[in-house]
């Protein structure tokens, strides 16, 4: 480990040769690997497949199927709606941070928003690793007390009289948005409404894409 | 604890910048932060509310000063530690010791089934549900030193219960390794107009998902 690194160890945080200023990222982590590796805790290949998975296997493109199939499919709809988790696995979508999900739909006058104000919680299963606002400290300090300020930083403005309900995700329960179904997407396909399915539409920072060839 | 993480209601920290075209990782480190982090989690040593908690005793200085991935790094250091897999002295020095590793790394061929398989805290057996759908509720004045997921700005305020989610895994005791205490899970519509006051700056409400533990009916 780097010789500028002076962290306590013990569980109450009591030292004082804390600098407030964090050591070189790249080096620390490259120190802290390398170490993992000599000890026989960590393993090169195993680290490749966790990177490879949220690079190329989970994304955004899975919340936005589930929403796709969510609006064309009022079975599935109803299914989201008993169990969210049982009706996503069902797309073979599931496990780390996506094991217990709840769906929250938009609707004319209803909006959802979803931040966790302890931490960055987020639903990977579906929506993959976290953007970098989702886990900024601005989002996390203002969605629960200003959700209109932070849809006017995303370009986003409701309705005076749409009701706002901010979801902090406290707990293990995950929550993915449904947002409302864009005007003139009826004749859409699954595969073409899921373009529509924006990653921040999910979150509730942002809407649905329009449906091709409609004006704003 | 009230620490800096407890951030709901705070401002100050000005404007939310979304970025376009935000590539997944900023920075190869990043890559490796996130995989050790998930690779090292997985050998057994904790669990995940004890790498929150981890993470929140970063001092609050050096945590506002820091990336999401360099928050995992501090907490995952001082887990390391303080759950016998390295020594403060081959972290501080970065030479490994002769001891034999605590544990067995995870090898690739396992990861795709340890993801799948998350980490569930949904529990069949627990703490008998005190409370039901519709009941209002008040979320208790409550500010213990250890971990806690009642966040300040909810503490004391009523609401109603909305959803029970089922017995799950008390994080409160579970990030202490104090056992799982597996009890109801609710979710709790709180007024925007009770948690802000008369000025709230928006029309509706906050959800919040808690526990048993963190409530009292009214």
């Amino acid at each position: 480990m780097t010789h500028d690194h002076h962290h306590d160890h013990d569980d109450h945080g009591h030292d004082h040769d804390h600098s407030d200023i964090p050591p070189d990222p790249a080096l620390r982590v490259k120190a802290l690997e390398t170490l993992l590796m000599q000890k026989g805790l960590v393993d090169a290949a195993a680290l490749d497949a966790y990177i490879d998975t949220y690079e190329t296997k989970i994304g955004p493109r899975n919340g936005a199927r589930v929403v796709a199939r969510a609006w064309s499919d009022p079975d599935y709809l109803a299914r989201l709606r008993q169990d969210a988790t049982a009706a996503i696995a069902e797309l073979g979508y599931g496990g780390r941070q996506g094991e217990h999900m709840v769906i929250v739909e938009n609707a004319p006058g209803k909006h959802n928003l979803v931040v966790c104000t302890l931490c960055s919680c987020y639903p990977w299963s579906v929506l993959g690793l976290p953007p970098v606002w989702y886990k900024s400290d601005a989002y996390r300090a203002r969605a629960v007390i200003d959700p209109r300020g932070v849809l006017a930083d995303f370009g986003v403005t409701l309705p005076d009289d749409t009701e706002i309900s901010v979801w902090d995700s406290t707990a293990e329960i995950r929550y993915l948005v449904i947002p409302e179904r864009p005007a003139g997407s009826e004749g859409l396909n699954e595969d073409q409404l899921a373009d529509l399915v924006t990653r921040d539409s999910m979150i509730g920072t942002g809407l649905a894409a329009r449906a091709p060839g409609t004006s704003p | 604890m009230n620490g800096i993480h407890d951030m709901g209601g705070m401002d100050g920290f000005g404007p939310v910048k979304p970025e376009a075209d935000e590539p997944l990782f900023h920075a190869d480190w990043e890559k490796r932060a996130l995989a050790i982090t998930l690779a090292t989690g997985s050998l057994g040593q904790w669990n995940i509310d004890a790498s929150r908690h981890a993470r929140e005793l970063t001092p609050p200085a050096l945590y506002l000063n820091s990336s999401y991935y360099e928050r995992w790094m501090s907490g995952l250091e001082r887990l390391l530690v303080q759950r016998g897999l390295l020594t403060a002295a081959e972290l501080q020095s970065g030479e490994p010791n002769d001891a034999p590793p605590v544990r067995q790394a995870v090898r690739a061929a396992q990861v795709p089934a340890i993801l799948a398989r998350g980490g569930p805290t949904l529990r069949s057996e627990g703490r008998e549900a005190g409370l039901r759908i519709g009941q209002r509720v008040r979320a208790l004045n409550i500010n213990p030193v250890g971990h806690t997921r009642l966040p300040r700005y909810l503490r004391g305020k009523t609401g109603v219960v909305m959803m029970d989610h089922g017995l799950h895994v008390f994080a409160d005791s579970n990030a202490h390794f104090k056992g799982e205490q597996p009890q109801h899970l609710y979710n709790v519509v709180f007024e925007a107009s009770e948690v802000w006051g008369a000025d709230a700056r928006f029309k509706g409400t906050v959800r919040a998902d808690l526990w048993e533990a963190h409530l009292e009916a009214v």
